[in-house]
């Protein structure tokens, strides 16, 4: 149990990135038998847009999980931020910035209210966030039967489309917050209180941890984050979308992604290199898939595999480590 | 992640309150929906609809009671909407309008609910995968496979014999009017639930989600006791899905989110999540005054798009209230 004393990013790289390594080795070996090109520009551009919305989301839920709990009301705050930003927009570029900061407001309202049904009312992060996650879809549901509002011209330019080279702006964005996180987490208070937490919250609260504020201040950001994603998917989709969250599979592939990264689902070790590792790699499987033109049904399966198996995985290593 | 509630009470019976996990407050929430039904049409109350009501409620029951046996030993069933909706269009398909051939699918259906739920007890048991991403990974896989094997349309149709399940009724039973043949299912599944709760097994199912490692000490199996709740819950989603797909027939839709109803139903019958605590009577009750309180929402004109947040409440008001209670001790 020296999991406190050992800060995430002292930890050797995680063996995501050999995972990522191979598949994308094995990945390119078959599209070319299949007469394809697997980096070639289009496909690349389209792996990085693909990895940009996940990841965002993904870098959120490391900081949750990390603190031993979990956010499934993810992909709900994604649809509603996208219908939130688009309509509020309304194909204005003036009010581009009010947008973002309704959006911004109104998802970290929703981690809030995550983050105190967690750690106030003791509810279980999975039934809260579950619930919360109800609520958003029916007043989805209730609103909204398709698209609706105008994404501003500049945001779906610049966000959606601009890029440099083969790297889009949005992937950037997602450096800029995996940095960041990853700054909090190694460097700042709040990181090593909120791994302490996940490690063992009656230690940490022995401690002189404040537990409670601590998890609040990771669903507020793991929102913060699902809110930046749907401000990003609006843009590339010109439109708030009410089901872009849950077909797209947010909440499940976001906790795939963190647990893939070698962030362990009972909190207290990981960290958030890993997870974009984690997100590279499911966005790889996707452009594979893609480039083999793989039925997208068949692709819903073997994702399935995929998400039980990591876990599965991560699972024995976990027990071996614990038996060791 | 804390998935199981401190249960590190101090032993102090100080006053008088509801047992926990008691069917008190549910029947007593039943009652007063029941009322306010009546209240807004007072037809209701009268056999016939609410024979057919009790019909209609009957497949949501069933699956409360299946995700009882999974919840009640510390885990969660979150596919049995999509095994519902797989089961359907597979049992379309199967059947394919030829009634000879009703037997031998509806077989093939319980059977393969079960199969879908050992292979989720034993993903989660012995593979150490927390059963929300098993079930959720099962889900995908359901859904993508019968989308796959259909090609994105539901192919056949179902029999008249196989839909009577969900349809027919006894006609002209003396005192009630109509009795649907899905009471009469329930009924019987109700009566094994509730005779297999107080069994053995039953027993242990509560002392694994009580404590596990308790359980374990004195010599339970519990990956096995686990696996068994996981075939049941799949064993209710057959059952549920047969009824269904006869009443209200074949689309990808027919089971979309009833996996959050029944979760919503349990929590609402007083089981505690994280297991050890509740009956699998107030499960099905729960369910019961989820379906009246959707009859009541219905009547007071209020759209059905808003069920889900209806339930998303449920469930953060039961939880919220039963830990308050918890730790206010």
């Amino acid at each position: 149990m020296n999991t406190t004393l050992t800060l995430p990013t002292r930890r050797p790289v995680p063996g995501v990135f050999v995972a990522l390594a191979l598949t994308l080795a094995i990945g390119w070996l078959v599209v070319a038998l299949d007469g394809g090109h697997l980096f070639n520009q289009s496909t690349t551009v389209s792996l990085l847009h693909v990895a940009a919305g996940l990841g965002l989301v993904a870098v959120g839920q490391t900081l949750v999980v990390l603190g031993g709990s979990l956010d499934l009301s993810v992909a709900y705050v994604v649809s509603l931020s996208t219908l939130v930003a688009a309509e509020t927009m309304a194909g204005s570029n003036g009010r581009l910035l009010p947008a973002v900061g309704l959006v911004l407001a109104v998802s970290a309202g929703i981690g809030l209210l995550n983050g105190v049904l967690v750690t106030k009312l003791k509810v279980n992060a999975f039934i809260a966030t579950l619930g919360v996650g109800l609520l958003l879809k029916g007043y989805l549901d209730n609103g909204y039967d398709g698209p609706a509002g105008e994404t501003a011209p500049a945001l779906v330019r610049g966000l959606g489309y601009q890029r440099i080279g083969p790297v889009p702006v949005s992937f950037l964005l997602l450096l800029a917050v995996a940095g960041a996180v990853w700054f909090a987490l190694a460097r700042t208070r709040f990181g090593h209180h909120l791994i302490a937490v996940g490690g063992d919250p009656e230690v940490a609260r022995l401690s002189g941890v404040r537990t409670d504020r601590v998890l609040v201040t990771a669903h507020v950001l793991c929102s913060l984050c699902a809110g930046l994603a749907g401000i990003y998917l609006a843009s590339r989709l010109a439109s708030g979308a009410p089901r872009v969250g849950t077909e797209g599979l947010y909440d499940l592939e976001s906790i795939a992604a963190v647990v893939l990264g070698g962030t362990a689902l009972a909190g207290g070790r990981g960290g958030v290199v890993g997870t974009v590792g984690g997100v590279l790699l499911l966005a790889s499987i996707d452009a594979i898939f893609n480039q083999l033109e793989v039925d997208a049904f068949a692709k819903q399966v073997v994702r399935g595999v995929i998400i039980i198996a990591a876990v599965a995985v991560h699972a024995r290593r976990t027990l071996r480590r614990e038996a060791s | 992640m804390q998935l199981t509630e401190d249960r590190h009470r101090p032993l102090r019976p100080a006053r008088w309150r509801p047992r926990p996990g008691g069917v008190a407050p549910i029947v007593g929430l039943l009652v007063l929906l029941l009322v306010l039904v009546a209240i807004r049409q007072p037809d209701f109350l009268a056999p016939p609809s609410l024979m057919s009501f009790l019909g209609r409620s009957a497949p949501l029951v069933l699956l409360a009671a299946g995700q009882y046996f999974v919840i009640v030993s510390g885990e969660f069933d979150l596919s049995v909407g999509s095994l519902v909706t797989a089961q359907v269009v597979v049992a379309a398909r199967l059947i394919d309008s030829d009634p000879s051939r009703t037997w031998p699918v509806v077989a093939l259906l319980l059977a393969g609910g079960m199969l879908v739920g050992l292979v989720n007890g034993l993903v989660t048991t012995r593979l150490r995968v927390p059963s929300f991403i098993t079930t959720l990974g099962m889900f995908l896989i359901l859904v993508g496979a019968v989308y796959l094997w259909s090609d994105g349309a539901p192919k056949g149709g179902l029999s008249e014999e196989f839909r009577r399940f969900g349809r027919r009724a006894f006609e002209d039973v003396p005192g009630l009017g109509r009795v649907p043949y899905a009471l009469l299912v329930l009924l019987v599944a109700a009566t094994l639930a509730v005779l297999l709760m107080r069994s053995d097994f039953g027993r242990t199912l509560v002392a694994v989600g009580d404590n596990p490692r308790t359980a374990e000490l004195s010599g339970v199996r519990v990956w096995r006791t686990r696996t068994v709740a996981f075939v049941l819950s799949g064993l209710a989603a057959a059952l549920a899905a047969i009824l269904l797909g006869g009443y209200s027939g074949v689309s990808f839709q027919a089971g979309a989110g009833l996996e959050f109803g029944a979760i919503t139903a349990v929590v609402l019958g007083g089981v505690a999540l994280g297991g050890g605590r509740g009956s699998v009577v107030g499960a099905m009750l729960g369910a019961l005054t989820l379906e009246t309180l959707f009859v009541l929402m219905n009547f007071y004109g209020v759209s059905g798009a808003l069920r889900s947040t209806v339930q998303g409440a449920i469930i953060l008001a039961a939880v919220a209230v039963s830990g308050l209670r918890s730790s206010s001790r």
